[in-house]
C-alpha cells in the first residue's frame, strides 16, 4: 500500500463517493440500504477505514485529507438519508395498492344506550328552570282528594272539578267516598311544599300525572307535567312574564316570542296561558301543520296563586304573592320532533325510542 | 255554545270581522273554539214534503215526494220526525254534507236504498254541520220559501265556544254581547221585557210555597192562559237552529230561547194540570216516583228536590220536568217557573239520575237569584208573542234570601300593582270595569266599590277583579321582569338526583330506557308470580281496562311484556331499562312508592357486524351495568349467589353494600319467559332497589388517590382452584396485599389438563410502592408470599 498523499487522498475519496453513490442508485429495499450502510459508513466500512488510515499523514495533509473525508461522510449519510424516505414513500404506496382497506365497510359496532324523549325533554325544561334560581322536587303519584283537589279550591262539588277525569283507589271511607286518586296534575306539590316551607319558594315539580280519559293522537291517561311554583313578598305577575318568557327562549330559541291570554285554573288567578309564535313557521301561520295555521302554540298554562290557596297552606295572602304554571312535556317533544300520535311515548315501540 | 252572529248583533254592534272578533275574544279568556260559516251548502234548498208512504221494503224507512219549487223529487229518508207538509232542507245529488258513517264530508251520490231510487236527501242537523243532532231532520218553519237556496235562507256566521267552568255568564248570548261590547268598546242594548199584564192577579189563580229554601232560594213564577200551542215562527225556528237546538213548539221553544239568551233555565208547566193549581218546592218523600219527559220513571229519594202540587210531584227542580205536567198540543194555560235553585244539590241530582241536562249545566254553577225575574219576564213576553193568550198581573216571587243584594267587591290600585306589578290608574280601571257591566263608586284614595252585574257569578275577591282588568286591557300592557328577590335555599332531593345518575350510567352501559305504565293487569302479576294474595296490590276503583287495573308492585312484568311486543318486530340485542315507581299498599294510608330501576337484557349481544361474534347476551351482560351504576355512585358492592324461583337456577345474585340489600341480578327462569312467550332465551334481568341505593351512598364522597412516582412491576399468576371457591374470593386476597396495586381476572377456564372438581383462574397482578422501586426480589418474594396464603384459605396451586 502507497502512502497517501493529499492529492492521492483527494482523488480516492471523490473515487469511493462515485462508488458508493453510484452501487446506491440500485438499491430499492431497505435490507440492501442497511448492507450499504454498512459497507460504507459502518464500523468497519470503506470511508471509517479510509478517515482512520489518515492518522499516518503528516498533520497538513491529514487536516486537509479529513476535511475531504468528513465532507465525503456528510454526503454519504445525505444520499443514506434521501434514499432511505424515497424506499419507504415507495413501499407506503405499494401497500397502498395491495393491502387497500375497504373504508366503506362498516365500522365496530359500539353498544349505545339513550335516554326515553320524555326523559330528555322533561330534563332540558328543569335545567332552564333551575338556572332561574329554581330547584326539582317530587311528589307521590297517589294523592289524596284532599291535596289533588281541595287545597287547590277545587271542593267537593265544585264543577271545575270535570276538568280532570280521576281514576280513583279503590278504597272508600265511611262516607263511602273514595280519598285516593292518582294525581291528575303535579299541582298537589304546590300545597306540600308550601305546607313544608317557609317562603321564599321556588320550585319545580317534574312527574306523572293520570286521567281517566280515551287515549287518541293527542290524548294520554298516562303523562308527565312539570309544575312551577314561586312565592315570596313582591312576587308579580310581571315577574311570571318574565320567567316564562326566558324558558321559552331557552327551549325554542332566542328570538321566540310569547303570548298571554286569559285562561281559568281553579287555583290561580288571574289565570292565563301562554303560547310561543310558532317556531316552524316563525309566526306567519299559512299552511303551517305546527300551529294549525294560527302562528301561536299554546304551551303552558299559569297564573298568580290563588289567595285561597295560599291561605289554605298558612301564608298570609296580604303579605306574600307567588306565581304557578304546569306545562306538558310530551306536548313540547311533540312539537319539536315533530311526533304526531302521543300514544307512541308509552308504548315502548323500540324503532321510536331509537330515534332520540 | 254556539252564538250566530246575527243574533248577537240584536244586543251589540259587530264591525269587526268574525275572525278578529273571535280573537279578542280567545284572548279575553271566552276562546272560540271555531268560527263556522254555516252555508256553502251548494244543491241544498228548502223544500216540502208533499207525500209520505212507507218504504215497501223496510218498516224504519219511509218514501217521500218532496218538491222544489221547479221539480219533484223522490226520495227515502229515515228519519222518525218526517211528515207530509213539512218544509225541509233538502239536498240535491252533487251537495256535499257530512256523513256519519264515515265522519267526512262527501259529495251525496245517486242512490238505490232497499230497491228505491232516492234522488237525493232530507237533512239532519248534523248533515249540515248545524249541530250534532242526528236523532231526526231538521224541519224548518212552515213560511220557509220553498225553492230558496239553503246558503240564503240559513246561512249565517256562528261562533263556537269552548268555555271554561268558570264563564257561565257565557252560555248566553247575552252575556257574550257584554264581553264583546266590553271589548270592542260598543254599548249593549239589553232587550225590553216590559208587556201587557191584562188578566186577573196571579195571586189568585196559583199557590206558590217552597217548603225547602236551601235548596230554591227564589222561585218566581208567571201565567199566561188562553194561548195555542203549535209551531214557532220563522225567526225563533231560525236562531234555535244556528245555536243547535232542535225547534219543538212556540212555548217549549220559547223557554230555550231565553235559557239562550240569558243563561237562566226555565220550565213550564200545563196550569190545568196542576192539582188545586198549587205549586210546592220541596224535598221529595221516600218512595215517590216521577215519569220524566225522557220517558223514564225515577225513584225518588228526599236528597231530591221536586216542583209539586198538591199531590205529586211534577218535576225535578232545575233538573227536568215531568210527563204529568208536560205542554202538549192541547195545553191552553202556562204556568211558567224561573227559579234559583242550589247548585250543589242540582249537581248531585243530576249525578246521581246521570243526567246532565242544559238546565243542570248552568245551575251547577250558581246562577244568581237577581236574574231569575228578569228571564221570566222576558219569556212571559215571548211567550205571549208567538203563542197568544193573556198574561195574568204580576208574577210569583218567592224570595227567601233578604233582597236581592247583588254581590259587591273592593278593590284598589294598590292590589293591582302588588299582584300585576304595574301602575293602573282608577280612571282605567272603573273605564273597563263600567265596559263589563260593573258599577263603580269610589270608596277612598285609589279605592273602589264595585258592584258585580247579575250575569256574573265568577266575580267574588278582589283577584277576580282584577283579572277583569288585565284580560281586558290585554296581558301585552303587562311589563316582563325577571324574579329579583333572592334565590332559595331549597335544594333538589337525593332521590331525583340518584335517578339522574342511574339512568345516565344505565345509559352509558349500552341500555335503551322504556317508560311503562304503573297500572298493570293481575294476569301479568301472576305472571311474574308477584300477585301478593295476602296484601293484594292497591286495586283502581274505575279501571279503564283489565290492562290496567292494579298499581304496580314491580317492574318486571311490565319489562319482560315490554320485550315481549319489541320481539314481534327485532332480534335484538334489546337492552332495555326503566327507572320508575313501585307501590306497596300501606292499610288505609297512600301507599309506599318506592323508585326502583330494573332492566332486561336478551338476544344476540351485538348488532349484526362482520367485525364481530353471534354470540347472545346472559347474566353477565347485567351485572355490567350493575358494576358501572355502583362505580359511578362510589359504592362497594358484592354479588351472593342466591336462589329465587323468579330465577334460573344457579344463576341469580344478590347485591349487597354491606348489609344493606340494593338489588337482584339474574336470568328469568324459563318458565316464566314462557309465559309471556319470550322466543329469545336466556333474559337476564336486573333490579335496583334505589332507597337501598341512596343509603348506601350517603357519606361517600370521592378522595383523590396520589399517583405513586414508581414503577410497577407486572406478574400473570395461573392458579387452578377448587371449582366452589368464587373467584371474587380470590381476587380479594390477592388485592389485599399491601404490596398489590391491582389485580385483572383476565381468564377463566375448566377442562382438558384441569382436574374436572377445579377451575383455572389467570391474573394479571400489579405490584407497586409509593416509596420506592420494587426489586425483582422483592415482587417475586410478594408472590411467594401471595401464593402461600391462597394454598392455605382456598387451596389454590399454581397451574402448572
Ligand atoms: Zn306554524
Amino acid at each position: 500500500m502507497t502512502q497517501p498523499t493529499s492529492q492521492s487522498s483527494a482523488q480516492s475519496v471523490q473515487e469511493l463517493v462515485d462508488a458508493a453513490a453510484g452501487e446506491l442508485a440500485g438499491i430499492n429495499d431497505t435490507d440492501s440500504l442497511e448492507a450499504w450502510r454498512v459497507a460504507y459508513l459502518g464500523r468497519r466500512g470503506r470511508l471509517t477505514l479510509f478517515l482512520r488510515g489518515l492518522a499516518q499523514l503528516d498533520l497538513e495533509e491529514r487536516r486537509v485529507a479529513g476535511a475531504l473525508g468528513n465532507q465525503a461522510k456528510g454526503r454519504l449519510e445525505e444520499l443514506l438519508d434521501e434514499r432511505s424516505k424515497s424506499i419507504s414513500e415507495a413501499q407506503l404506496t405499494r401497500s397502498a395498492s395491495e393491502d387497500r382497506l375497504d373504508v366503506t365497510l362498516p365500522g365496530r359496532p359500539l353498544v349505545t344506550g339513550r335516554l326515553h324523549p320524555t326523559t330528555q325533554i322533561m330534563r332540558e325544561i328543569c335545567s332552564a328552570f333551575i338556572a332561574m334560581g329554581f330547584s326539582v322536587v317530587e311528589g307521590p303519584e297517589v294523592e289524596t282528594d284532599h291535596y289533588n283537589f281541595e287545597m287547590l279550591n277545587i271542593p267537593l262539588g265544585h264543577p271545575a272539578r270535570d276538568m280532570w277525569n280521576t281514576l280513583w283507589v279503590d278504597q272508600q271511607d265511611e262516607a263511602g267516598n273514595y280519598p285516593m286518586l292518582l294525581r291528575t296534575h303535579t299541582s298537589p306539590m304546590q300545597a306540600r311544599v308550601m305546607e313544608s316551607t317557609q317562603p321564599p319558594v321556588r320550585v319545580v315539580v317534574p312527574g306523572k300525572c293520570y286521567r281517566y280519559e280515551a287515549t287518541d293522537a293527542t290524548h294520554e291517561w298516562h303523562f308527565y307535567q312539570v309544575e312551577g311554583l314561586a312565592v315570596d313578598v313582591g312576587i308579580t305577575f310581571a315577574d311570571l312574564k318574565g320567567t316564562l318568557f326566558e324558558f321559552a327562549r331557552r327551549l325554542f330559541g332566542n328570538e321566540r316570542k310569547v303570548r298571554f291570554r286569559c285562561d281559568y285554573f281553579p287555583f290561580v288567578e288571574p289565570g292565563v296561558d301562554m303560547s310561543i309564535d310558532c317556531f316552524a313557521c316563525n309566526g306567519e301561520g299559512g299552511g303551517c301543520r305546527i300551529c294549525r295555521d294560527s302562528g301561536w302554540i299554546e304551551i303552558m298554562g299559569a297564573g298568580m296563586v290563588h289567595p285561597r290557596v295560599l291561605a289554605g297552606v298558612g301564608y298570609d295572602p296580604e303579605k306574600y304573592t307567588g306565581f304557578a304554571f304546569g306545562l306538558g312535556p310530551e306536548r313540547i317533544a311533540m312539537l319539536k320532533y315533530g311526533i304526531e300520535d302521543i300514544r307512541l311515548f308509552y308504548s315502548n315501540d323500540l324503532r321510536f325510542l331509537s330515534q332520540f | 255554545m254556539k252564538v250566530p252572529l246575527s243574533w248577537l248583533r240584536e244586543y251589540v254592534n259587530v264591525d269587526l270581522p268574525a275572525a278578529e272578533l273571535a280573537h279578542r275574544l280567545t284572548m279575553a279568556g271566552v276562546e272560540v273554539g271555531e268560527v263556522i260559516e254555516m252555508g256553502g251548502w251548494k244543491e241544498c234548498f228548502v223544500g216540502q214534503v208533499l207525500t209520505k208512504e212507507p218504504h215497501p221494503q223496510a218498516d224504519r224507512l219511509s218514501l217521500c215526494r218532496v218538491s222544489t219549487g221547479s221539480e219533484e223529487m223522490e226520495v227515502v229518508c229515515g228519519a222518525p220526525n218526517v211528515a207530509a207538509g213539512q218544509k225541509i232542507c233538502f239536498a240535491k245529488v252533487g251537495a256535499v254534507l257530512y256523513n256519519s258513517h264515515s265522519g267526512k264530508q262527501e259529495a251525496l251520490k245517486p242512490a238505490k236504498i232497499r230497491g228505491v231510487v232516492s234522488q237525493g236527501m232530507i237533512c239532519s242537523a248534523l248533515e249540515l254541520g248545524l249541530s250534532e243532532d242526528h236523532e231526526g231532520i231538521v224541519v224548518l218553519p212552515d213560511d220557509a220559501p220553498t225553492g230558496m237556496s239553503l246558503d240564503s235562507y240559513l246561512g249565517d256566521t256562528v261562533l263556537d265556544l269552548e268555555l271554561t267552568p268558570n264563564r257561565l255568564d257565557c252560555l248566553s248570548v247575552l252575556g257574550v254581547a257584554h264581553e264583546v261590547g266590553a271589548l270592542t268598546g260598543q254599548p249593549v242594548r239589553e232587550p225590553d221585557i216590559s208587556y201587557p199584564e191584562d188578566g186577573p192577579a196571579i195571586s189568585s189563580q196559583v199557590s206558590i210555597s217552597v217548603a225547602d229554601p236551601d235548596l230554591c232560594r227564589r222561585y218566581t213564577a208567571s201565567l199566561i192562559t188562553g194561548v195555542k200551542i203549535g209551531p214557532s215562527p220563522r225567526w225563533l225556528q231560525e236562531r234555535l237552529t244556528k245555536a243547535g237546538y232542535r225547534p219543538i213548539s212556540n212555548v217549549v221553544d220559547v223557554t230555550n230561547y231565553v235559557m239562550l239568551e240569558y243563561d237562566q233555565p226555565l220550565h213550564s208547566f200545563d196550569y190545568d194540570r196542576l192539582k188545586d193549581h198549587t205549586v210546592i218546592v220541596r224535598r221529595a218523600q221516600a218512595g215517590e216516583t216521577l215519569v220524566t219527559l225522557d220517558g223514564v220513571e225515577r225513584k225518588l229519594t228526599p236528597d231530591v228536590l221536586v216542583i209539586a202540587d198538591a199531590h205529586d210531584p211534577i218535576g225535578i227542580g232545575g233538573v227536568i220536568g215531568g210527563a204529568n205536567s208536560e205542554i202538549g198540543p192541547d195545553t191552553v194555560s202556562v204556568l211558567l217557573e224561573s227559579a234559583t235553585f242550589n247548585e250543589h244539590n242540582n249537581r248531585e241530582t243530576a249525578q246521581g239520575m246521570n243526567l246532565r241536562t242544559e238546565a243542570t249545566l248552568r245551575f251547577e254553577k250558581g246562577l244568581r237569584p237577581e236574574l231569575a225575574p228578569i228571564a221570566l219576564r222576558r219569556a212571559t213576553q215571548l211567550i205571549q208573542q208567538v203563542a197568544g193568550g193573556q198574561i195574568a198581573e204580576g208574577i210569583i216571587d218567592v224570595f227567601s234570601g233578604e233582597a236581592a243584594s247583588p254581590q259587591t267587591v273592593g278593590l284598589s290600585t294598590e292590589r293591582l300593582k302588588k299582584l300585576l306589578g304595574m301602575d293602573i290608574d282608577l280612571e282605567t280601571v272603573e273605564r273597563v270595569l263600567q265596559s263589563l257591566g260593573f258599577h263603580c263608586q269610589r270608596s277612598g284614595p285609589g279605592q273602589v266599590e264595585v258592584t258585580v252585574p247579575y250575569w256574573r257569578n265568577d266575580i267574588n275577591i278582589e283577584e277576580d277583579l282584577v283579572e277583569e282588568v288585565v284580560r281586558i286591557i290585554g296581558y301585552d300592557s303587562v311589563p316582563t321582569t325577571m324574579l329579583s328577590t333572592p334565590i332559595p335555599s331549597q335544594q333538589t332531593t337525593p332521590m331525583t338526583s340518584i335517578v339522574g345518575t342511574v339512568k345516565d350510567a344505565l345509559v352509558a352501559a349500552g341500555m335503551q330506557e322504556v317508560i311503562s305504565y304503573p297500572l298493570v293487569s293481575g294476569a301479568d302479576l301472576h305472571r311474574v308470580g308477584l300477585f301478593d294474595e295476602a296484601e293484594p296490590p292497591l286495586r283502581m276503583a274505575n279501571p279503564m281496562s283489565a290492562g290496567q287495573e292494579y298499581l304496580r308492585p314491580t317492574l318486571r312484568a311490565s319489562l319482560l311484556a315490554t320485550l315481549a311486543a319489541n320481539e314481534g318486530h327485532s332480534e335484538g340485542p334489546f337492552r332495555l331499562f326503566e327507572v320508575g315507581r313501585v307501590f306497596n299498599p300501606n292499610g288505609g294510608e297512600l301507599p309506599e312508592e318506592r323508585d326502583m330501576a330494573a332492566g332486561v337484557l336478551s338476544g344476540r349481544r351485538w348488532d349484526p357486524s362482520w367485525l364481530v361474534d353471534d354470540s347472545t347476551l346472559d347474566f353477565y351482560d347485567a351485572k355490567g351495568p350493575i358494576e358501572l351504576v355502583m362505580d359511578d355512585l362510589g359504592i362497594t358492592c358484592v354479588f351472593e349467589p342466591v336462589d329465587d324461583p323468579f330465577f334460573h337456577p344457579g344463576r341469580c345474585a344478590r347485591i349487597f353494600a354491606g348489609k344493606e340489600y340494593l338489588g337482584i341480578v339474574g336470568e328469568v327462569h324459563p318458565s316464566i319467559l314462557d309465559r309471556f312467550d319470550l322466543k329469545a332465551q336466556p333474559v337476564a334481568l336486573l333490579e335496583l332497589d334505589l332507597p337501598a341505593v341512596l343509603q348506601s351512598q350517603k357519606g361517600i364522597s370521592r378522595q383523590f388517590k396520589s399517583l405513586s412516582r414508581y414503577p410497577a412491576a407486572t406478574r400473570d399468576m395461573a392458579l387452578v382452584v377448587p371449582a366452589g371457591v368464587p373467584a371474587a374470593q380470590v381476587q380479594e386476597i390477592v388485592s389485599s396485599h399491601r404490596l398489590v396495586e391491582r389485580v385483572e381476572l383476565f381468564d377463566v377456564y375448566s377442562g382438558e389438563n384441569i382436574a374436572s372438581d377445579s377451575k383455572s383462574l389467570t391474573f394479571h397482578v400489579f405490584f407497586q410502592s409509593h416509596q420506592r422501586t420494587l426489586t425483582a426480589e422483592e415482587v417475586n418474594r410478594a408472590l411467594q408470599g401471595l401464593l402461600r396464603t391462597l394454598e392455605q384459605q382456598v387451596g389454590a396451586t399454581l397451574r402448572a
